[in-house]
């Protein structure tokens, strides 16, 4: 086949290693990785980003980006941040954390980096369960979803409400922009891609905390086939979770 | 003629915080508890005011998460705390010993069990020196005595922090944080405050390698291989073992004590001396890594000892052991609860020395 008729159309971003990936097939961590490096590229970050990773699936988002990264223990990842941030306060500085990771055993460092405005970006990927450990509840899976610690599915009174954190989030003082994007479609995908970037751009210009939930399959604890998992997410997930922008304070006026 | 050095009277608190500046600290994360509040409140001024940042955090386990990352990205910073605030981070200490990162913490020992009291004591030595979190780590732990070593010590961790790629500790109790004292204040020369530029996060500045901190290491043997480099490196530490000796020479009875047991404990050998009984007193200041050679070359000589905390009997086992080969160690035990004085010591010693 002649050079000719071959035209590169897709490629790997050069934020991203080129490397096996150790996710589910499936598994949406992959795309919001991919998306995340893009905009690395594209808004040519990659040489002054400090990332902070989390624990669960994720754990190896530093295998995976070409950033320089520290390694927070669970939950605690926004307030490392904080104290990367508050030392390099030059740098670009974000965190990526799961739902049990930041809705659970991180709930309050989450509120309080946000509510304090600290000028770094938060990557929030929902998939409404623990992952990497087994399966077992998050804080943000649904009434009635089998886990391995809720076999008879979730139950309100037992359980309490899954917990919507980008409407507590945007609720919060020195939050400059709040919104939830899903990864299970094209056309969500590219919206989700826009609300990092917006979420980036408040930090780059020092106007407050960025928060970018992402609705996420886990075809693996949730037992589906990944297009039945991409399914979930239109048909039981969204409903709960509407996708949007919780808060844009270019369209309010500033934080502080 | 050469002018004064100029002599400032304060609380043993505010001398760690006034070294933390001296030693070009640059960010403080805190969070309130008694007996340490001066600390925080001191830095919340004075940090930004030297153009560095200050937070107080929701909690101590945030603040030591704070810590990790300015640490991690390669800032001298620092936290305080006292008893209950340890235990909340101590989660984030095993991560810095793991992933080697830097910083100084402050620990104002205050009673327990639990909530305890307010009042000094020393029950956090094992925590202290032992790794109060998870995982096999030691880190540096000093235990200053004077408001002026408090000052002097802190310049002190912060330089072994950065050189050693470690957590180090500062213990000290309610007595020593809340004791005014006049104090020489001094600026260390040559404090290289970018330490951490060969290893720290800077950012992968004109295209260099991306650079990973972290402490998981699942690979088979990788884990390993990370404690063999760990336990070297506080192998390596035993030469940096530092302690007081005071009339030990000719000494019959060592009193082993530390921080303010040791200075009241000190006192009380001074009455003794002056009464021509011989009685010595052997203060660790490093005590992590513990100065187990010198205390075993005075038990060499034939010493007897006395270990003498306010604790129900922590550190005499770190005694112990250092001269298990040639002697052993009688122990007098403050309760926490109790506020000692040098006549209170005075009884135990003599009984000793008269080998009751
Ligand atoms: C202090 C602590 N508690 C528990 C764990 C075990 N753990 C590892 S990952 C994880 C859950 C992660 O779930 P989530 O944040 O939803 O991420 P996912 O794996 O789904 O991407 C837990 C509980 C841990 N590593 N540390
Ligand atoms: S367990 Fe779920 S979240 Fe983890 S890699 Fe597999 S699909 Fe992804």
């Amino acid at each position: 086949m002649s050079e000719m008729n071959e035209k590169l159309v897709f490629d790997r971003p050069e934020s991203v290693i080129d490397r096996a990936t150790h996710y589910c097939p499936g598994c949406h961590h992959g795309i919001a990785h991919r998306l995340i490096g893009e905009l690395l590229d594209e808004m040519n970050l990659a040489e002054k980003t400090l990332m902070t990773t989390s624990i669960g699936c994720s754990v190896f988002l530093y295998n995976y980006l070409n950033v320089d990264a520290v390694e927070a223990p669970h939950g605690r990842a926004p307030a490392v941040a904080t104290g990367v941030k508050r030392s390099r306060p030059d740098h670009f500085v974000f965190t990526y954390q799961g739902d049990g990771d930041l809705a659970s055993i991180g709930m309050a460092e989450i509120m309080h980096a946000a509510n304090r405005g600290e000028k770094m970006c938060v990557v929030f990927v929902n998939n409404t369960v623990y992952g990497m450990t087994g399966g077992q509840m998050a804080p943000t899976t649904l009434i009635g979803q089998r886990t391995t610690t809720t076999p008879a599915g979730r139950c309100q009174t037992h359980e309490g409400a899954p917990i919507r954190m980008t409407e507590i989030i945007a609720s919060l003082g020195g939050v400059a922009f709040a919104a939830r994007g899903a990864l299970n479609t094209v056309a969500n995908i590219k919206k989700a891609k826009k609300y990092l970037k917006k979420a980036f751009e408040f930090q780059l210009n020092n106007t407050g905390f960025g928060f970018v939930e992402l609705l996420s399959g886990c075809p693996t604890n949730w037992k589906m086939t990944p297009l039945a998992a991409n399914e979930r997410i239109t048909n039981e997930m969204i409903p709960y979770f509407p996708l949007g922008v919780y808060k844009d304070v270019s369209e309010e006026g500033g934080v502080c | 003629m050469s002018k004064k050095p100029e002599r400032i009277f304060v609380k043993g608190n505010e001398a760690i915080a006034r070294g933390a500046l001296a030693a070009k600290c640059k960010c403080f994360f805190g969070y309130p508890i008694t007996p340490q509040n001066d600390i925080p409140e001191f830095m919340s001024s004075e940090m930004i005011k030297a153009g560095g940042d200050f937070v107080q955090a929701e909690s101590e386990v945030a603040a030591a998460n704070m810590l990790l990352g300015a640490g991690a990205a390669g800032v001298r910073a620092m936290t305080s705390s006292s008893s209950p605030g340890m235990s909340l981070k101590q989660e984030a200490i095993s991560y810095m010993a793991g992933s080697e990162i830097p910083a100084v913490v402050v620990n104002m020992n205050r009673g327990g069990p639990g909530l305890g009291d307010i009042g000094p004591a020393q029950g956090d030595y094992y925590q202290s020196t032992r790794g109060g979190g998870h995982g096999d780590y030691r880190h540096f732990t000093l235990g200053p005595g004077t408001v002026q070593e408090a000052y002097d010590l802190t310049i002190r961790a912060f330089d072994i922090a950065f050189k050693h790629r470690t957590p180090v500790l500062i213990l000290g109790d309610a007595i020593l944080g809340q004791m005014k004292e006049p104090i020489t204040p001094w600026t260390p020369e040559n404090v290289d405050e970018e330490g951490g530029r060969d290893w720290a996060i800077t950012g992968r500045d004109n295209g260099r390698e991306k650079r990973l901190i972290k402490s998981l290491f699942l690979e088979e043997g990788a884990l390993a291989g990370q404690n063999q480099h760990l336990q070297a490196k506080y192998d390596s530490w035993k030469d940096l073992a530092e302690a007081e000796q005071f009339e030990t020479e000719d000494a019959d009875l060592i009193v082993c004590a530390y921080g303010s047991i040791g200075r009241i404990a000190k006192s009380a050998v001074r009455k003794f001396r002056a009464e021509g009984k011989k009685v010595g007193l052997f203060r660790p200041i490093t005590l992590y890594p513990f100065p187990s050679d010198d205390l075993l070359a005075l038990a060499k000589q034939g010493k007897r000892f006395l270990t003498i905390e306010h604790n129900l009997g922590q550190m005499v086992d770190d005694v112990r052991l250092a001269i298990r080969t040639v002697a052993d160690s009688d122990f007098y035990a403050i309760y926490p609860g109790n506020l000692p004085t040098p006549d209170e010591l005075e009884e135990p010693i003599l009984n000793c020395l008269e080998g009751k």
